[in-house]
Protein backbone atom coordinates (compact mmCIF):
# COMPACT_ATOMS: atom_id res chain seq x y z
CA UNK A 1 0.00 0.00 0.00
CA UNK A 2 2.90 2.33 0.75
CA UNK A 3 4.27 1.78 -2.73
CA UNK A 4 0.87 2.61 -4.19
CA UNK A 5 0.61 5.84 -2.19
CA UNK A 6 4.19 6.81 -3.01
CA UNK A 7 3.68 6.27 -6.73
CA UNK A 8 0.38 8.18 -6.72
CA UNK A 9 2.06 11.07 -4.90
CA UNK A 10 4.97 11.09 -7.33
CA UNK A 11 2.65 11.15 -10.33
CA UNK A 12 0.62 14.06 -8.95
CA UNK A 13 3.68 16.03 -7.80
CA UNK A 14 5.45 15.69 -11.13
CA UNK A 15 2.18 16.65 -12.81
CA UNK A 16 2.34 13.61 -15.07
CA UNK A 17 -1.27 12.93 -14.11
CA UNK A 18 -4.06 15.34 -13.14
CA UNK A 19 -6.21 12.97 -11.12
CA UNK A 20 -5.83 9.73 -9.22
CA UNK A 21 -8.82 7.43 -8.87
CA UNK A 22 -8.58 4.86 -6.10
CA UNK A 23 -10.24 3.46 -3.02
CA UNK A 24 -10.47 5.02 0.45
CA UNK A 25 -12.08 4.08 3.75
CA UNK A 26 -15.76 4.90 3.60
CA UNK A 27 -18.46 4.79 6.24
CA UNK A 28 -19.67 1.60 7.94
CA UNK A 29 -16.32 -0.07 7.40
CA UNK A 30 -16.78 -0.09 3.64
CA UNK A 31 -14.36 1.04 0.97
CA UNK A 32 -15.42 3.66 -1.55
CA UNK A 33 -14.02 5.41 -4.58
CA UNK A 34 -11.88 8.50 -4.04
CA UNK A 35 -10.73 11.13 -6.54
CA UNK A 36 -7.45 12.80 -5.58
CA UNK A 37 -6.01 15.95 -7.14
CA UNK A 38 -3.80 17.05 -4.25
CA UNK A 39 -0.56 15.03 -3.82
CA UNK A 40 -0.77 15.56 -0.03
CA UNK A 41 -4.00 13.57 0.11
CA UNK A 42 -2.65 10.39 -1.46
CA UNK A 43 -2.33 8.97 2.06
CA UNK A 44 -6.04 8.23 1.87
CA UNK A 45 -5.48 5.50 -0.72
CA UNK A 46 -6.07 1.96 0.42
CA UNK A 47 -6.30 -1.44 -1.15
CA UNK A 48 -7.70 -4.55 0.51
CA UNK A 49 -10.38 -7.20 -0.02
CA UNK A 50 -13.16 -4.65 0.52
CA UNK A 51 -12.13 -2.80 -2.64
CA UNK A 52 -14.35 -4.55 -5.14
CA UNK A 53 -15.90 -1.76 -7.18
CA UNK A 54 -14.82 -1.58 -10.80
CA UNK A 55 -13.34 1.93 -10.88
CA UNK A 56 -13.06 1.89 -14.68
CA UNK A 57 -16.71 2.95 -14.73
CA UNK A 58 -15.59 6.52 -13.91
CA UNK A 59 -13.08 6.82 -16.75
CA UNK A 60 -15.72 7.44 -19.36
CA UNK A 61 -17.72 9.94 -17.32
CA UNK A 62 -17.67 13.43 -18.71
CA UNK A 63 -16.86 15.06 -15.37
CA UNK A 64 -13.88 12.77 -14.85
CA UNK A 65 -12.65 12.78 -18.43
CA UNK A 66 -12.18 16.53 -18.54
CA UNK A 67 -9.36 16.29 -15.96
CA UNK A 68 -7.19 14.90 -18.73
CA UNK A 69 -4.53 12.44 -17.61
CA UNK A 70 -5.75 10.00 -15.01
CA UNK A 71 -4.02 7.40 -12.86
CA UNK A 72 -6.28 4.62 -11.66
CA UNK A 73 -5.89 1.92 -9.03
CA UNK A 74 -6.51 -1.21 -11.06
CA UNK A 75 -6.82 -4.82 -10.03
CA UNK A 76 -7.14 -7.29 -12.90
CA UNK A 77 -10.80 -6.63 -13.72
CA UNK A 78 -10.22 -2.88 -13.90
CA UNK A 79 -7.21 -3.38 -16.16
CA UNK A 80 -9.31 -5.52 -18.48
CA UNK A 81 -12.13 -2.96 -18.47
CA UNK A 82 -9.63 -0.24 -19.42
CA UNK A 83 -8.42 -2.33 -22.35
CA UNK A 84 -12.01 -2.77 -23.57
CA UNK A 85 -12.61 0.98 -23.26
CA UNK A 86 -9.42 1.70 -25.22
CA UNK A 87 -10.30 -0.85 -27.92
CA UNK A 88 -13.71 0.79 -28.27
CA UNK A 89 -12.11 4.25 -28.55
CA UNK A 90 -13.79 5.47 -25.35
CA UNK A 91 -10.64 6.53 -23.53
CA UNK A 92 -7.23 7.48 -24.88
CA UNK A 93 -4.41 5.12 -24.08
CA UNK A 94 -1.98 7.99 -23.42
CA UNK A 95 -4.31 9.53 -20.85
CA UNK A 96 -4.41 6.51 -18.55
CA UNK A 97 -1.78 5.42 -16.06
CA UNK A 98 -2.45 2.05 -14.48
CA UNK A 99 -1.56 1.65 -10.81
CA UNK A 100 -1.75 -2.11 -10.99
CA UNK A 101 -2.75 -4.40 -8.17
CA UNK A 102 -1.63 -8.02 -8.40
CA UNK A 103 -3.75 -10.98 -7.42
CA UNK A 104 -2.02 -11.02 -4.03
CA UNK A 105 -2.84 -7.35 -3.45
CA UNK A 106 0.68 -6.10 -4.13
CA UNK A 107 1.39 -2.95 -6.10
CA UNK A 108 2.53 -3.40 -9.71
CA UNK A 109 4.22 -0.54 -11.47
CA UNK A 110 3.24 -0.58 -15.14
CA UNK A 111 5.20 1.69 -17.45
CA UNK A 112 2.76 1.46 -20.35
CA UNK A 113 -0.46 -0.13 -21.51
CA UNK A 114 1.55 -2.63 -23.57
CA UNK A 115 3.02 -3.98 -20.34
CA UNK A 116 -0.51 -4.32 -18.95
CA UNK A 117 -1.48 -6.34 -22.04
CA UNK A 118 1.51 -8.58 -21.54
CA UNK A 119 0.71 -9.02 -17.84
CA UNK A 120 -2.90 -10.03 -18.64
CA UNK A 121 -1.81 -12.47 -21.36
CA UNK A 122 0.07 -14.46 -18.70
CA UNK A 123 -2.90 -14.84 -16.34
CA UNK A 124 -5.53 -17.56 -16.76
CA UNK A 125 -8.81 -15.69 -17.28
CA UNK A 126 -12.35 -16.75 -16.60
CA UNK A 127 -15.26 -16.16 -14.29
CA UNK A 128 -14.64 -15.91 -10.55
CA UNK A 129 -14.80 -19.39 -9.03
CA UNK A 130 -17.94 -18.97 -6.82
CA UNK A 131 -19.94 -17.50 -9.71
CA UNK A 132 -18.86 -20.20 -12.14
CA UNK A 133 -20.04 -22.82 -9.65
CA UNK A 134 -23.55 -21.33 -9.65
CA UNK A 135 -23.51 -21.03 -13.44
CA UNK A 136 -22.58 -24.71 -13.75
CA UNK A 137 -25.35 -25.58 -11.33
CA UNK A 138 -27.85 -23.61 -13.44
CA UNK A 139 -26.62 -25.24 -16.62
CA UNK A 140 -27.19 -28.66 -15.09
CA UNK A 141 -30.87 -27.82 -14.46
CA UNK A 142 -33.62 -28.55 -16.94
CA UNK A 143 -34.91 -25.80 -19.21
CA UNK A 144 -38.10 -25.38 -17.09
CA UNK A 145 -36.17 -25.16 -13.84
CA UNK A 146 -33.94 -22.49 -15.29
CA UNK A 147 -36.90 -20.55 -16.62
CA UNK A 148 -38.55 -20.64 -13.25
CA UNK A 149 -35.32 -19.58 -11.55
CA UNK A 150 -34.88 -16.55 -13.80
CA UNK A 151 -38.53 -15.59 -13.74
CA UNK A 152 -38.54 -15.60 -9.95
CA UNK A 153 -35.33 -13.60 -9.82
CA UNK A 154 -36.15 -11.08 -12.53
CA UNK A 155 -39.66 -10.53 -11.27
CA UNK A 156 -38.20 -8.63 -8.32
CA UNK A 157 -36.32 -6.17 -10.53
CA UNK A 158 -37.78 -2.66 -10.27
CA UNK A 159 -35.63 -1.24 -13.03
CA UNK A 160 -33.43 1.14 -11.09
CA UNK A 161 -30.70 0.50 -13.70
CA UNK A 162 -28.00 0.38 -11.03
CA UNK A 163 -26.55 -2.55 -13.00
CA UNK A 164 -26.18 -0.28 -15.98
CA UNK A 165 -24.69 2.54 -13.93
CA UNK A 166 -22.13 0.22 -12.33
CA UNK A 167 -20.91 -1.27 -15.61
CA UNK A 168 -17.92 0.36 -17.32
CA UNK A 169 -19.11 -1.05 -20.65
CA UNK A 170 -22.62 0.41 -20.41
CA UNK A 171 -21.57 3.88 -21.46
CA UNK A 172 -24.06 4.74 -24.22
CA UNK A 173 -25.41 8.24 -23.67
CA UNK A 174 -28.70 7.18 -25.21
CA UNK A 175 -29.52 3.68 -24.06
CA UNK A 176 -32.13 1.66 -25.95
CA UNK A 177 -34.08 1.42 -22.73
CA UNK A 178 -34.71 5.18 -22.77
CA UNK A 179 -35.73 5.12 -26.40
CA UNK A 180 -39.51 5.63 -26.67
CA UNK A 181 -40.02 5.92 -30.39
CA UNK A 182 -40.45 3.00 -30.67
CA UNK A 183 -40.73 1.98 -27.02
CA UNK A 184 -38.47 -1.06 -27.07
CA UNK A 185 -38.80 -1.76 -23.39
CA UNK A 186 -41.83 -0.70 -21.39
CA UNK A 187 -41.04 1.72 -18.61
CA UNK A 188 -42.85 0.15 -15.61
CA UNK A 189 -41.28 -2.86 -13.96
CA UNK A 190 -43.32 -5.92 -14.90
CA UNK A 191 -42.29 -9.46 -15.83
CA UNK A 192 -42.16 -8.90 -19.59
CA UNK A 193 -40.36 -5.57 -19.47
CA UNK A 194 -37.91 -6.90 -16.89
CA UNK A 195 -37.15 -9.93 -19.02
CA UNK A 196 -36.62 -7.76 -22.10
CA UNK A 197 -34.39 -5.35 -20.23
CA UNK A 198 -32.14 -8.08 -18.88
CA UNK A 199 -31.99 -9.78 -22.28
CA UNK A 200 -31.02 -6.49 -23.84
CA UNK A 201 -28.34 -5.83 -21.26
CA UNK A 202 -26.96 -9.33 -21.60
CA UNK A 203 -26.84 -9.24 -25.38
CA UNK A 204 -25.24 -5.80 -25.50
CA UNK A 205 -22.52 -7.03 -23.13
CA UNK A 206 -21.88 -10.33 -24.87
CA UNK A 207 -18.21 -10.51 -25.75
CA UNK A 208 -17.54 -7.25 -23.89
CA UNK A 209 -18.14 -8.31 -20.29
CA UNK A 210 -14.94 -8.79 -18.27
CA UNK A 211 -16.77 -10.72 -15.50
CA UNK A 212 -16.08 -8.20 -12.75
CA UNK A 213 -19.53 -8.88 -11.26
CA UNK A 214 -20.19 -5.25 -10.40
CA UNK A 215 -23.71 -5.34 -11.90
CA UNK A 216 -24.68 -8.05 -9.43
CA UNK A 217 -23.06 -6.20 -6.52
CA UNK A 218 -24.81 -2.97 -7.50
CA UNK A 219 -28.24 -4.60 -7.54
CA UNK A 220 -30.15 -3.40 -4.45
CA UNK A 221 -32.28 -6.56 -4.58
CA UNK A 222 -29.34 -8.94 -4.94
CA UNK A 223 -30.62 -10.39 -8.19
CA UNK A 224 -27.70 -12.40 -9.59
CA UNK A 225 -27.80 -10.67 -12.97
CA UNK A 226 -24.02 -10.85 -13.23
CA UNK A 227 -24.45 -14.56 -13.93
CA UNK A 228 -26.13 -13.71 -17.24
CA UNK A 229 -23.26 -11.66 -18.60
CA UNK A 230 -20.66 -13.98 -17.09
CA UNK A 231 -22.25 -17.00 -18.75
CA UNK A 232 -22.23 -15.08 -22.04
CA UNK A 233 -18.57 -14.19 -21.55
CA UNK A 234 -17.76 -17.89 -21.18
CA UNK A 235 -19.97 -18.75 -24.18
CA UNK A 236 -18.29 -16.11 -26.32
CA UNK A 237 -14.90 -17.53 -25.43
CA UNK A 238 -16.11 -21.04 -26.09
CA UNK A 239 -17.74 -20.19 -29.45
CA UNK A 240 -15.48 -17.47 -30.83
CA UNK A 241 -12.26 -17.92 -28.88
CA UNK A 242 -12.09 -14.32 -27.69
CA UNK A 243 -12.06 -12.84 -24.24
CA UNK A 244 -12.91 -9.21 -23.67
CA UNK A 245 -10.21 -6.96 -22.26
CA UNK A 246 -7.12 -8.82 -23.35
CA UNK A 247 -5.82 -6.38 -25.90
CA UNK A 248 -6.18 -2.74 -26.92
CA UNK A 249 -6.90 -3.68 -30.50
CA UNK A 250 -9.27 -6.61 -30.13
CA UNK A 251 -12.73 -6.22 -31.58
CA UNK A 252 -15.48 -7.59 -29.40
CA UNK A 253 -16.98 -10.97 -30.28
CA UNK A 254 -20.09 -9.54 -31.91
CA UNK A 255 -18.44 -6.73 -33.86
CA UNK A 256 -16.32 -9.11 -35.84
CA UNK A 257 -16.69 -12.56 -37.42
CA UNK A 258 -14.92 -15.51 -38.97
CA UNK A 259 -16.25 -16.97 -42.22
CA UNK A 260 -16.05 -20.42 -40.65
CA UNK A 261 -17.86 -19.78 -37.36
CA UNK A 262 -19.48 -23.07 -36.40
CA UNK A 263 -23.13 -23.32 -35.47
CA UNK A 264 -25.55 -26.25 -35.63
CA UNK A 265 -28.99 -24.68 -35.79
CA UNK A 266 -29.23 -22.75 -39.06
CA UNK A 267 -31.16 -24.74 -41.65
CA UNK B 1 -61.37 -30.34 -32.42
CA UNK B 2 -60.19 -27.51 -34.56
CA UNK B 3 -56.52 -27.61 -35.43
CA UNK B 4 -54.29 -24.97 -33.82
CA UNK B 5 -53.11 -22.52 -36.47
CA UNK B 6 -49.88 -20.91 -35.28
CA UNK B 7 -48.92 -17.37 -36.20
CA UNK B 8 -45.42 -17.08 -37.57
CA UNK B 9 -43.43 -13.98 -38.37
CA UNK B 10 -40.61 -14.28 -40.88
CA UNK B 11 -37.79 -11.74 -40.82
CA UNK B 12 -36.06 -12.09 -44.14
CA UNK B 13 -33.36 -10.24 -46.02
CA UNK B 14 -34.23 -8.31 -49.14
CA UNK B 15 -31.56 -9.81 -51.37
CA UNK B 16 -31.89 -13.56 -50.92
CA UNK B 17 -34.79 -14.93 -48.93
CA UNK B 18 -37.31 -12.27 -49.94
CA UNK B 19 -36.45 -12.89 -53.59
CA UNK B 20 -36.52 -16.63 -52.87
CA UNK B 21 -40.00 -16.35 -51.39
CA UNK B 22 -41.01 -14.36 -54.46
CA UNK B 23 -39.73 -17.22 -56.61
CA UNK B 24 -41.82 -19.66 -54.57
CA UNK B 25 -44.85 -17.64 -55.59
CA UNK B 26 -43.97 -17.24 -59.24
CA UNK B 27 -43.18 -20.97 -59.39
CA UNK B 28 -46.74 -21.58 -58.12
CA UNK B 29 -45.51 -23.63 -55.15
CA UNK B 30 -48.10 -23.74 -52.39
CA UNK B 31 -47.08 -23.32 -48.79
CA UNK B 32 -48.63 -22.69 -45.39
CA UNK B 33 -50.35 -19.33 -45.05
CA UNK B 34 -49.48 -18.95 -41.36
CA UNK B 35 -46.45 -16.84 -42.05
CA UNK B 36 -46.21 -13.05 -42.23
CA UNK B 37 -43.10 -12.01 -44.09
CA UNK B 38 -41.27 -8.84 -43.07
CA UNK B 39 -38.54 -7.63 -45.37
CA UNK B 40 -35.23 -6.25 -44.06
CA UNK B 41 -32.25 -4.87 -45.94
CA UNK B 42 -30.02 -7.58 -44.49
CA UNK B 43 -29.94 -10.22 -41.76
CA UNK B 44 -27.40 -7.98 -40.08
CA UNK B 45 -30.25 -5.51 -39.53
CA UNK B 46 -32.43 -8.01 -37.67
CA UNK B 47 -32.05 -7.00 -34.04
CA UNK B 48 -32.85 -9.64 -31.42
CA UNK B 49 -35.30 -7.17 -29.90
CA UNK B 50 -37.44 -7.52 -33.03
CA UNK B 51 -37.84 -11.20 -32.23
CA UNK B 52 -38.96 -10.48 -28.67
CA UNK B 53 -41.36 -7.85 -30.00
CA UNK B 54 -42.81 -10.40 -32.41
CA UNK B 55 -43.43 -12.79 -29.53
CA UNK B 56 -44.84 -10.02 -27.35
CA UNK B 57 -47.26 -9.15 -30.16
CA UNK B 58 -48.63 -12.64 -30.35
CA UNK B 59 -46.35 -14.61 -32.63
CA UNK B 60 -46.00 -18.30 -31.81
CA UNK B 61 -42.88 -18.71 -33.87
CA UNK B 62 -40.32 -16.66 -35.74
CA UNK B 63 -38.37 -17.50 -38.88
CA UNK B 64 -35.15 -15.61 -39.53
CA UNK B 65 -33.67 -16.12 -42.93
CA UNK B 66 -31.11 -14.54 -45.20
CA UNK B 67 -28.34 -15.10 -47.68
CA UNK B 68 -26.04 -18.08 -47.42
CA UNK B 69 -22.61 -17.34 -45.90
CA UNK B 70 -20.34 -15.63 -48.47
CA UNK B 71 -23.40 -14.47 -50.46
CA UNK B 72 -24.29 -11.38 -48.46
CA UNK B 73 -25.09 -8.33 -50.57
CA UNK B 74 -23.13 -6.28 -48.05
CA UNK B 75 -20.33 -8.87 -47.81
CA UNK B 76 -20.49 -9.56 -44.08
CA UNK B 77 -23.97 -8.81 -42.75
CA UNK B 78 -24.94 -12.45 -42.43
CA UNK B 79 -21.62 -13.37 -40.79
CA UNK B 80 -22.27 -10.77 -38.10
CA UNK B 81 -25.85 -11.98 -37.82
CA UNK B 82 -24.69 -15.56 -37.40
CA UNK B 83 -22.54 -14.64 -34.39
CA UNK B 84 -25.44 -12.69 -32.95
CA UNK B 85 -27.81 -15.67 -33.29
CA UNK B 86 -25.25 -18.01 -31.76
CA UNK B 87 -25.00 -15.71 -28.74
CA UNK B 88 -28.74 -15.13 -28.64
CA UNK B 89 -29.47 -18.86 -28.64
CA UNK B 90 -26.94 -19.40 -25.87
CA UNK B 91 -28.53 -16.65 -23.80
CA UNK B 92 -32.08 -17.92 -24.30
CA UNK B 93 -31.01 -21.42 -23.35
CA UNK B 94 -29.33 -20.14 -20.19
CA UNK B 95 -32.46 -18.18 -19.29
CA UNK B 96 -34.54 -21.31 -19.69
CA UNK B 97 -36.30 -20.27 -22.87
CA UNK B 98 -36.01 -22.99 -25.46
CA UNK B 99 -34.95 -21.38 -28.76
CA UNK B 100 -37.01 -24.00 -30.63
CA UNK B 101 -39.61 -21.37 -31.55
CA UNK B 102 -37.07 -19.43 -33.55
CA UNK B 103 -36.09 -21.02 -36.83
CA UNK B 104 -32.96 -19.81 -38.58
CA UNK B 105 -32.18 -20.63 -42.16
CA UNK B 106 -30.24 -19.56 -45.20
CA UNK B 107 -32.43 -19.35 -48.30
CA UNK B 108 -31.00 -17.94 -51.53
CA UNK B 109 -32.93 -16.18 -54.28
CA UNK B 110 -32.87 -19.40 -56.31
CA UNK B 111 -34.25 -21.62 -53.55
CA UNK B 112 -37.98 -21.06 -53.91
CA UNK B 113 -38.70 -24.69 -53.10
CA UNK B 114 -36.49 -24.58 -49.99
CA UNK B 115 -38.43 -21.56 -48.70
CA UNK B 116 -41.72 -23.45 -49.05
CA UNK B 117 -40.14 -26.39 -47.19
CA UNK B 118 -38.80 -24.19 -44.40
CA UNK B 119 -42.18 -22.53 -43.87
CA UNK B 120 -44.09 -25.81 -43.96
CA UNK B 121 -41.66 -27.49 -41.57
CA UNK B 122 -41.70 -24.53 -39.21
CA UNK B 123 -45.49 -24.35 -39.14
CA UNK B 124 -45.67 -28.10 -38.42
CA UNK B 125 -43.08 -27.76 -35.69
CA UNK B 126 -44.80 -24.82 -33.99
CA UNK B 127 -48.18 -26.48 -34.36
CA UNK B 128 -46.80 -29.46 -32.47
CA UNK B 129 -45.25 -27.27 -29.74
CA UNK B 130 -48.50 -25.35 -29.38
CA UNK B 131 -49.29 -21.70 -28.69
CA UNK B 132 -46.70 -19.63 -26.81
CA UNK B 133 -48.85 -19.26 -23.71
CA UNK B 134 -45.96 -18.71 -21.26
CA UNK B 135 -44.93 -15.59 -23.13
CA UNK B 136 -48.49 -14.35 -23.48
CA UNK B 137 -48.85 -14.72 -19.72
CA UNK B 138 -45.88 -12.38 -19.28
CA UNK B 139 -47.45 -9.94 -21.73
CA UNK B 140 -50.77 -10.04 -19.91
CA UNK B 141 -49.20 -9.46 -16.51
CA UNK B 142 -47.63 -6.37 -17.99
CA UNK B 143 -50.92 -4.99 -19.24
CA UNK B 144 -52.64 -5.48 -15.91
CA UNK B 145 -49.89 -3.70 -14.10
CA UNK B 146 -49.79 -0.85 -16.58
CA UNK B 147 -53.53 -0.30 -16.18
CA UNK B 148 -53.16 -0.48 -12.43
CA UNK B 149 -50.51 2.22 -12.53
CA UNK B 150 -52.85 4.37 -14.56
Amino acid sequence: MDNLRKKAKELLESKSVDLVIGYENGTNGKARAVFIKDPEKTGKLIYDERCKQNLAVYLNKHEVKHYGRIAIVAPLMVMRSILVLISECQVKQENITVLGIGNDGSFLDFQSMEVVEKYISKIPLGNPEPDQVIIDKLNAMTMEERREFWQNELERCFKCYACRAACPMCYCLRCTVECNQPQWISAPAHPLGNLEWHQLRTMHLTGRCVSCGDCGRACPLNIPIHLLTMQQAEEAFHMFGVRAGTSMKADSALSTYKPDDKENFIL
Amino acid sequence: MEQFEPKLVAFVCNWCTYAGADLTGTSRIKYATNVRIIRFPCTGRIDFMLISKAFANGADGVIVSGCHPNDCHYTSGNFHARRRWMSYNAMLTFMGMDPERIIFSWVSAAEGAKWADIVNQSVDKIRKIGPFTEYQKLVQSGIEEENFNG
